[in-house]
């Protein structure tokens, strides 16, 4: 749910990162927010537990600047992936604009990702929203452990499991070595700005 | 999904708010969206906070306190209020879409502050039922 402020000329934008746990959201923002200081004026905000996992969301404002003379503010969230925090979950989903779907590369978590998609389709059809008519992007990270011998899936399973009913635009990644982070945001960012535009024309 | 204010819509919501609410005594506003989004805020010129994180985890705490209420049988708690040694703040739930977040000292006294938050509360409705009735 964008807020268009006519009179700052400021558009606030919604993006939250969803998918498994441990899947690696929390690190996108993080290498975001070290890549992007110029973009960004405050402290990534973090809800985590003691042991590091994310409890209820993480947060970061990000400027992209003026598009057609307004600023445009990101507002990026991620979910918390563990199955048990659905309820949270739900809640950061609220008047979401866009969704980068983080999965998870490695063979064991296959049925994780499969799992997270159809929970991210119920919890968005409690807002009346689908994967149809969303702006969403896949990243498929940790595509870097391959080197150090790890089974993991190929783009062409990944694809298959999540995609094949979307066709949408996806992102073999690693978030830890910031391998196609950033394009993966700059792709969310464009749709999700487009469908905006649309709405508004 | 997007809702747009123009800057007469704007301005009426920050007069009231300027006049109920910051002439008053209160340190600073904010009027936010269940998203998290800032629809305006105003403050009296003494502090600088970080609004967007701010309106991220009030838009998030109010969200969870309104899930713990259904979970115990209560449609939603009337009073949501957090103390602390010099700031105070106060949420109000404006509609569905709204929340009213306030900031205050302890030179203002919460009952005080809870009539004028109330009195701006109702002047607002007005201004964005017609906004919460197009995104329903």
């Amino acid at each position: 749910m964008a807020f268009v402020n006519l009179k700052n000329k400021l558009i606030q934008v919604k993006i939250v990162y969803y998918g498994p746990g441990r899947g690696g959201k929390t690190t996108n923002l993080e290498y975001i927010n070290r890549t992007f200081a110029n973009r960004i004026h405050s402290e990534m905000v973090t809800v985590k537990t003691h042991g590091d996992r994310t409890l209820f969301f993480d947060f970061l404002p990000f400027d992209i600047g003026l598009v057609n003379g307004y600023q445009i503010k990101i507002q990026l969230y991620t979910v918390p992936g563990q199955v048990k925090y659905d309820a949270t979950r739900r809640l950061v989903l609220r008047g979401v604009d866009g969704v980068v779907f983080v999965a998870d590369g490695m063979t064991v978590r296959r049925e994780n990702n499969i799992e997270s998609l159809h929970n991210l389709q119920e919890n968005l059809a409690s807002y009346k929203k689908n994967l149809r008519t969303l702006p969403w992007v896949l990243q498929y990270n940790k595509m870097d452990l391959k080197q150090q011998g790890i089974p993991i899936m190929t783009l062409q399973t990944l694809e298959q499991d999540l995609n094949q009913e979307f066709h949408r635009p996806f992102f073999p990644a690693s978030a830890l070595e910031g391998i196609n982070v950033a394009a993966t945001l700059k792709k969310i960012i464009s749709l999700t700005v487009a469908s905006i535009r649309k709405e508004f024309r | 999904m997007s809702y747009t204010l123009d800057q007469k819509q704007l301005d009426k919501i920050e007069d009231i708010l300027k006049s109920e609410l910051i002439d008053n005594g209160v340190r600073c506003v904010f009027l936010i969206d269940m998203a998290g989004n800032i629809v305006t805020n105003l403050d009296n010129g003494e502090k600088q906070h970080d609004i967007y994180s701010l309106a991220a985890l009030a838009a998030g705490n109010f969200g969870a306190v309104s899930a713990m209420a259904k979970i115990i049988g209560e449609n939603e708690f009337s009073l949501l209020f957090h103390k602390g040694k010099k700031e105070n703040i106060h949420f109000n739930k404006i509609s569905s879409e709204f929340l009213l977040i306030t900031i205050f000292g302890n030179d203002i006294s919460l009952g005080f502050l809870r009539m004028k938050v109330s009195e701006s509360v109702e002047q607002l409705k007005g201004l964005l039922e017609a906004l919460s009735r197009e995104q329903a």
